[in-house]
């Protein structure tokens, strides 16, 4: 299936290799490569794949997306988000390209850099060649494939051992494509918490109107040992558009990773986030929270991979789905024959506001050790018509009423979402976007 | 204050109040008594306009409007209150979220502006008082894991800030020892005045030990049976609801329709 689109990318890949970033660099092109390869190999995933059951491609593989480029990007009326309240370091990429004018990276501390992939690519930074590509599994579906074939520009972000990084680094990919032709960008993002360090990074997906384009993302983040990184994907895309992201973490000794995961936009929008505990100590929290409304299909795939012994992961996931929308939640839990005394936790609750909001949660434990805690829970359920008339009988009306509700539905994971600004946004989101009730506010 | 006219009420099609005629004036305490099933409840639930509660017939004047033509939340505004049986759990609602969210709606309604965070904690911190409540249980979630008498409380509290025209008070002795019936009663009785009336829904005299009523009707097979001031509680009481069905042609032919 796709014959066609398949080839039309191996031959923009072959057209386009030698003058991508560090192209002439033997072993930038090896990474390229490996990925194009695999995609020639598997390429689209269709309904029959396991991992893909529920989420079906073919409206992204039906036609081939051509690489944004850089020139021509008008980076004048794109908004940005900005909150007061939210100091940050921040990079901005428009339609995928790093765009310096629009960044802000002049405070950056001792110890962190902060550059983007191109650049670092161009200039052979020798961590790269290690590390890049590294901790993406072998058994990539064709879209990481795909991401690494034509990695491009990004961020790439290092801390050094012990540095303590005080505002979040912000990495902002805005989309301002006109989607009269079918565009897609690749941003890839390689994020190294050195020993000891502590730092938070967003990653924003946002859209300059509401259009159609393909954003197929790959992000690596490596947390060394007693690292401590609070990771934030908050997915925001046009309506129309396509968001394919993976999010691959590896967590040395001791480590300690929280990522929040949070998907709002996308016509179809898939995120894959696997997590590997590969030595003792680590921990992993994996909060999400996903947003559906109108025709959107949100999927969201976990993994976690308990390789050693003593490691604890807690994984909480809400989703909230209006109109016709549709969810897909799929966590593994994979605990390996050495990972004795492994604590893993994971909880999905669904709510559906609407009759035809639909949600498909497949909770996965395959458990090779014998001396393990592992528990998992999903419901799915409706806002209590109960409780909605409890509040009308107080005085408020329907609309903020089911609004209360829905806010106290995913406030206990929005709660976990260290950075406020944030917890603001998504609370403003689901009382007054989604349910187009009026706002309302905690007393103070 | 509330006249209710021959009300006639439905629930999944079977008829429960069969021609209720009640007149409550403006700081009068009603009590209505009566044995399971007489209609009690689902009269205090149509007041308050709850889904599944269809009226078949018969009017509900409230301050000289119609009140059945109402939603919910307007009745609300409009100053009637029902103290659930049954008050839900809300998880992720605290306390102090509902109440400033539903005195906001009533203010709005009276067209008067939202109050201010301090105002509305001084507020609050005096209310409280009055039902004996610890402030930790405001920044609770509604109800959630309250025992049988903190939600009674709760419900009183909310009563009390809100200050309704026509509070509705539905088994609010139900599941209380007596410590707690005595904080409830005491919280109720503060808030008597000459404005407001109340109804007070209950299967006991107990509750009337404490909050004395000015008048009493018993509601049996649908209808009120029979009318009279506070001795009619004890005499209740005192010879059990048999003696009504010996009284009432209501009571003893059950199966009479409408």
């Amino acid at each position: 299936m796709f014959e066609a689109v398949q080839k039309a990318y191996v031959d923009a890949y072959e057209g386009a290799a030698s003058g991508l970033p560090g192209g002439s660099i033997p072993w930038v092109r090896r990474v390229r490569e490996s990925g194009l390869s695999r995609f020639r190999e598997v390429g689209f995933p269709t309904v029959r794949d396991e991992d893909w059951k529920y989420t079906n491609v073919r409206p992204i593989a039906k036609q081939p997306f051509a690489t944004a480029v850089r020139d021509g990007v008008v980076v004048t009326g794109v908004e940005l988000p900005e909150h007061a309240a939210l100091e940050s370091h921040r990079c901005v990429f428009v339609n995928g390209h790093f765009i310096p004018d629009l960044s802000r990276l002049q405070k950056l501390p001792d110890g962190v850099t902060v550059m983007s992939l191109s650049d670092a690519l161009r200039q052979g930074v020798a961590e790269l060649e290690t590390e890049l590509g590294r901790f993406v599994p072998d058994a990539l579906h064709g879209f990481a494939a795909l991401n690494t074939a034509f990695l491009t520009d990004g961020a790439y972000i290092r801390i050094s051992d012990n540095c303590s990084v005080e505002h979040p680094i912000e990495l902002i990919y805005v989309c301002a494509l006109d989607g009269e032709q079918p565009q897609v960008c690749y941003p890839r993002n390689l994020v190294i918490a050195g020993t000891g360090s502590r730092v938070a990074v967003l990653e924003r997906y946002v859209c300059a109107q509401q259009d159609r384009y393909f954003t197929n993302a790959v992000t690596e983040l490596v947390a060394r040992p007693s690292a401590q990184v609070d990771y934030y994907k908050l997915q925001q895309e046009s309506a129309r558009a396509f968001h394919v992201g993976g999010l691959f973490v590896h967590q040395d000794r001791d480590s300690t990773v929280t990522t929040n995961n949070i998907a709002m936009g996308g016509a179809i929008a898939r995120t894959d986030l696997h997590v590997t505990l590969s030595d003792t100590g680590a921990h992993s929290t994996m909060n999400g929270l996903y947003i559906g409304a109108g025709r959107q299909h949100i999927d969201n795939h976990t993994q976690v991979d308990h390789r050693v012994a003593h490691c604890t992961s807690d994984e909480f996931y809400k989703g909230v789905l209006t109109g016709r929308s549709r969810a897909v939640f799929h966590g593994r839990i994979v605990v390996h024959q050495d990972a004795q005394h492994t604590d893993a936790q994971q909880q999905n609750n669904n709510l559906l506001l609407s009759r035809d909001a639909e949600v498909d949660t497949k909770p996965q434990l395959e458990i090779y050790a014998d001396d393990v805690k592992c528990s998992h829970g999903a419901t799915v359920g409706q806002l209590d018509p109960n409780s909605v008339f409890y509040l009308q009988s107080r005085g408020i009306d329907q609309d903020s009423a089911r609004s209360m509700l829905t806010y106290a539905f995913a406030k206990d994971v929005i709660n976990r979402f260290a950075i406020e600004p944030i917890r603001d946004e998504l609370e403003h989101h689901l009382t007054l976007t989604l349910l187009r009730g009026k706002p309302v506010g905690e007393p103070a | 204050m509330l006249s209710i006219n021959n009300l006639h009420a439905a629930v999944d099609g079977k008829p429960i109040l069969k021609g209720i005629d009640l007149e409550v004036g403006a700081g009068e305490v009603h009590a209505i008594m009566g044995p399971n099933g007489s209609g009690k409840s689902t009269l205090a639930n149509v007041l308050v306009g709850r889904d599944g509660y269809d009226v078949t017939g018969g009017q509900v004047v409230y301050r000289g409007k119609n009140l059945l033509d109402f939603s919910v939340e307007e009745r609300a505004c409009e100053g009637i209150f029902l103290a659930f049986q049954y008050p839900v759990e809300i998880p992720g609602v605290s306390n102090l979220y509902l109440l400033k969210a539903a005195l906001n709606s009533v203010r709005k309604h009276r067209g008067l502006s939202e109050i201010s965070a301090v105002e509305f904690l001084k507020l609050i911190k005096e209310k409280i008082k009055l039902v004996e409540m610890k402030e930790e249980f405001l920044h609770r979630s509604v109800n959630e894991g309250f025992s049988g008498g903190e939600k009674k409380r709760n419900e009183i509290l909310q009563l009390a800030v809100l200050e309704p025209s026509l509070a509705i008070l539905d088994e609010t002795d139900s599941g209380l020892d007596i410590d707690a019936l005595k904080v409830v009663a005491n919280g109720v009785n503060s808030l008597r005045d000459e404005q407001r009336a109340m109804i007070v829904v209950t299967h006991y005299q107990r509750l009337l030990d404490y909050i004395v009523p000015d008048k009493v009707h018993i509601l049996a097979n649908g209808r009120v049976v029979k009318s009279g001031d506070k001795t009619l509680a004890l005499e209740l009481e005192k010879r059990g609801y048999t003696w009504l069905a010996q009284n009432s042609d209501a009571a003893a032919a059950p199966s009479a329709g409408v």
